[in-house]
């Protein structure tokens, strides 16, 4: 088991820089997700790991050690590949015991471990098929048991779960999590989907156009975006102008068009540093509708009107009207939503509430 | 009506190509001396002579062993350059391509004369290593054709696959690149052994004297006469050049089946 740090790596192709001085640590024995739309830089950030490209300038060390020149056969990694990648002229136990050939494994270990891999991954009884004659998500816990059965330092998985159908990739969501607790092995996972990366991660790093936006556990990264960008990109937030107009008791004060004074608890405006222009963060899911009428326990209210009704089952997305200001609400549902039209009182706590710097 | 017309004519076409070579495997079998209609009866004494008669064999051998080099160095340099030219970056590579391919592109006695002046300029003997090279030449693109299709197909990370758990570049090559590229090696090396087979015009500028292979051999036994011979070297021959890329084809099938595909 390892950690991986990253010390001021920069990839340029040509003129364009795919990734931009970024430094990284990745704790031993955790879960770390890069996560970002694509062209983030995150792919280019994991095959440097994975010494499938080399960084034009800084370090890359895996247990202390720097492995810049250390080719991708000798750094004992455990990659996952997108589409599988398993070998199609091997059977499912050629494939699985193809990295245990260059370890100096014996033969009778070698078929116990290739067993106890296969067993892991809930396949126990495959061993003799070849991967085309497995479904999509089988075939991935065979890559998975393929890159874990040779006990590397790092397991690297590289989008394992976007070519699954979208019930099989939340079961195998699970799936990984509970291998991944099990052997406890550092691991690196990229992804552009959110849920993902919140489900799975025990640090988030969220990139885009070549930076790092911001490192962080799922529920601070989700609760307390270091930029817009993060906002916007994990979930759905309504960003509003507004302007600090102080501090007192623990909460900044701001001042913002439609919803007046909202004083933001001070850890969830960690940037917002002196009085000023500043932005409101909403998350849409924290933005509730209620029926005019009722009461407003406190909370900030505001009415407005229903504009478009995206209807999602369990929950619905609102775009709603506030003068002249678009909002979007997702709120869950008991009954049916509000149709459009329909005139509203918009509902906001402070402390759901988070503040950036202008 | 029309189409009525349209299937005649496409028949007509085919029996004027077929025909000849039907007409030349059925004449093999004449016991006839003479290589005519009407057959006389059923023999294979036409085959039997030609298996007694010593140039016919020299030039068999000096066929089946130009082929064989052929196929070999062919294939090699074929799978080097694919590989080259698919997996690497290298400079100028769709120059390198295009000069490859050329060769096919070229009308054979243009590619005979050029070769024999060019080594007539440099002083240089006509002798068989030469008249392999020229083989090769020839023969190469369409190595170079099939192998690279195929190497296309096959997915960089399964190679990244093999690296990423301990596999150096070479092992990867012969554990992984190779088996998957097998069935298009083997087709461009059984395309160079036949092309190299039946090749009469870059053989007959480059061959040195004395040597003779199977089609020169077939156009100096014309020269004199029309022995039935010939027809029964014609069915051998033709024996050869569809049968070997049959057997070739199905070979590949009953491999890529064993597999699961």
């Amino acid at each position: 088991m390892s950690s991986v740090f990253l010390r001021d790596i920069v990839k340029r192709f040509g003129s364009f820089t795919a990734v931009h001085k970024t430094s990284l640590e990745i704790p031993e024995g955790q879960f770390v997700t890069l996560l970002g739309p694509s062209g983030c830089g995150k792919t280019t950030t994991f095959r440097m790991i994975a010494g499938l490209l080399d960084p034009t300038e800084g370090d890359i060390e895996i247990n202390g050690k720097r492995v810049n020149d250390v080719p991708i056969h000798k750094r004992n990694l455990g990659i996952v590949f997108q589409n599988y990648a398993l070998f199609p002229h091997k059977t499912v136990a050629e494939n699985v015991a193809f990295g245990l050939k260059y370890r100096d494994v014996a033969k009778d270990d070698a078929a116990r471990r290739v067993a106890e891999a296969l067993a892991l991954v809930q396949l126990p009884d495959v061993g003799a098929r070849y991967p085309k004659q497995l479904s999509g998500g089988q075939q991935q816990r065979i890559a998975l048991a393929r890159a874990i059965v040779i006990e590397p330092d790092v397991l690297l998985l590289d989008e394992p779960l976007s070519a699954l159908d979208a019930n099989l990739r939340e079961d195998m969501r699970v799936e990984l999590k509970r291998i991944q607790d099990r052997i406890g092995v550092t691991t690196v996972f990229v992804t552009h989907d959110q849920s993902e990366a919140l489900a799975m991660s025990d640090q988030i790093v969220v990139m885009s156009e070549g930076r790092v936006e911001q490192v962080g556990p799922p529920e601070v990264v989700y609760n307390t975006p270091a930029s817009e960008f993060v906002a916007n990109f994990l979930g759905a937030s309504n960003i509003l102008p507004a302007r600090c107009t102080g501090r007192a008791n623990g909460h900044v004060a701001l001042e913002a068009d439609i919803f007046g004074q909202v004083a933001v608890p001070a850890e969830k405006a960690p940037l917002v540093t002196g009085e000023g222009p500043a932005k409101l963060v909403l998350r849409a899911e924290k933005l509730l509708l209620a029926r005019a009428e009722t009461p407003a326990n406190g909370a900030i209210a505001v009415d407005a009107t229903v504009e478009t009704v995206d209807y999602q089952g369990q929950a619905v997305r609102y775009f709603v009207r506030a003068g002249d200001t678009q909002l979007q609400a997702i709120n869950m549902i008991d009954e049916r939503p509000f149709p459009e039209g329909t005139a509203v009182s918009l509902r906001l706590r402070p402390r759901d509430c988070t503040a950036l710097p202008a | 009506m029309g189409w009525q017309l349209v299937r005649l004519w496409t028949l007509l076409v085919y029996a004027f190509m077929f025909l000849p070579v039907a007409v030349v495997v059925l004449l093999s079998f004449n016991a006839s001396q003479f290589g005519s209609f009407p057959m006389t009866g059923f023999s294979f004494r036409w085959f039997a002579e030609l298996a007694q008669n010593e140039a016919i064999l020299r030039a068999f051998r000096t066929s089946i062993i130009l082929g064989t080099l052929t196929a070999i160095i062919s294939t090699t340099l074929g799978v080097l350059a694919s590989l080259a030219l698919v997996r690497y970056r290298v400079p100028g590579a769709n120059f390198i391509s295009t000069l490859l391919i050329a060769p096919i592109l070229v009308p054979e006695v243009v590619l005979a004369v050029a070769l024999l002046l060019f080594l007539n300029f440099l002083n240089v003997n006509k002798s068989f290593a030469l008249l392999l090279a020229g083989h090769v030449i020839f023969t190469l693109p369409f190595v170079i054709l099939v192998v690279q299709a195929r190497l296309v197909g096959i997915r960089r990370d399964i190679e990244e696959a093999a690296l990423s758990l301990g596999a150096s570049p070479r092992q990867t090559f012969f554990e992984v690149t190779l088996p998957l590229m097998l069935p298009a090696v083997l087709a461009g090396a059984l395309f160079a052994f036949t092309i190299s087979f039946d090749d009469i015009t870059g053989t007959l500028f480059w061959k040195p004297g004395g040597v003779e292979t199977v089609p020169t051999q077939i156009f100096a036994m014309l020269r004199n006469s029309i022995s039935p011979e010939i027809n029964a070297l014609g069915t051998v021959m033709i024996v050869m050049t569809v049968g070997l890329p049959l057997l070739g084809a199905a070979l590949a099938r009953s491999l890529a089946r064993r597999r699961g595909g």
